[in-house]
């Protein structure tokens, strides 16, 4: 039979224990505040002022990047909302795998495609050429 | 979650309730399914980002190749996707405001099933507009304008 410890008394904590879930949880919120501006403000823009969808094209882009402004709420919304997906869906991960291996596996995945995709769109928000034939 | 109401369920009756199930399932009320759905709406956006990543970096490609993949975007059933992703979002966000709430102000956790429900009044407020602009142009050019 398995002893369970008395209510309230104190956790034992293993050796070599990080905070690291502390900082996961307290980027989760200080990362949504600012992707609430930053989501909301790009959807609104990209679908619904002065025409919405409609009026996008490759010209459209290269008129707003050619703004620092818009460069950064670009980059700073790719790098947020990529790793704040990922911190969720890690958390999902951990939910419902049972096996270790399938555990390791799809994070491996996860942490292998986040990487790939801000990587790909900070090249592409560095060494856009709107001059490109 | 804050129960400020009676529990329910038949178990806490007494027993002899509406449902046999009604005593052993878990059938949490607004705070477990707000979970949930923040759960599907988080999700269904992240994976909606791995692809919204690489069409944006056709840019890089050409100009005739973005504009092919943007005219999908343009497209009215593509359309109705894109007001489902800006309900999901708008939910996200307001949501996880309310978390927010509950995690960090005194009286968060007891006010979380009305703030819930205000969350889902503004969210009502807001898409009902939203989806009058957003599907505008998709009904213009089905049903002519």
């Amino acid at each position: 039979m398995t002893t369970i410890d008395a209510p309230r008394s104190r956790q034992r904590r293993s050796r070599g224990r990080t905070n690291t879930e502390l900082y996961a949880w307290l980027f989760m919120r200080v990362s949504g505040l600012l992707l609430v501006v930053l989501v909301l403000g790009h959807l609104f823009i990209m679908n619904i002022l002065d025409g919405g969808v409609q009026r996008i094209n490759f010209a459209f882009v290269a008129g707003r990047w050619s703004s620092p402004f818009w460069q950064v709420w670009d980059l700073l919304m790719l790098w947020l909302a990529m790793i704040h997906g990922a911190n969720g869906l890690r958390t999902i991960i951990s939910d419902y795998t049972r096996r270790d291996a399938t555990r390791f596996w799809l994070k491996m995945l996860l942490y292998t495609a986040t990487g790939l995709t801000i990587a790909l769109g900070t090249l592409v928000i560095f060494t856009f050429d709107p001059n490109i034939s | 979650m804050s129960t400020s109401t009676q529990p329910r369920d038949a178990a806490a009756t007494g027993g002899g309730g509406r449902t046999r199930l009604a005593g052993t399932l878990y059938r949490g009320r607004e705070g477990m399914w707000s979970w949930v759905a923040h759960r599907i709406t988080g999700v269904l956006t992240f994976f909606f980002l791995f692809a919204h990543v690489l069409d944006t970096a056709l840019v890089r490609v050409s100009p005739s190749s973005y504009d092919s993949v943007i005219a999908d975007y343009k497209n009215p059933f593509v359309n109705l996707l894109e007001l489902g992703l800006v309900g999901a979002v708008l939910f996200h966000a307001l949501n996880g405001l309310r978390v927010i709430a509950v995690d960090f102000w005194s009286r968060g956790a007891r006010l979380q099933r009305q703030m819930l429900w205000t969350i889902v009044a503004v969210w009502v407020v807001v898409m009902v507009p939203g989806a009058f602009f957003m599907l505008k142009h998709s009904v213009e050019t089905i049903f002519g304008s």
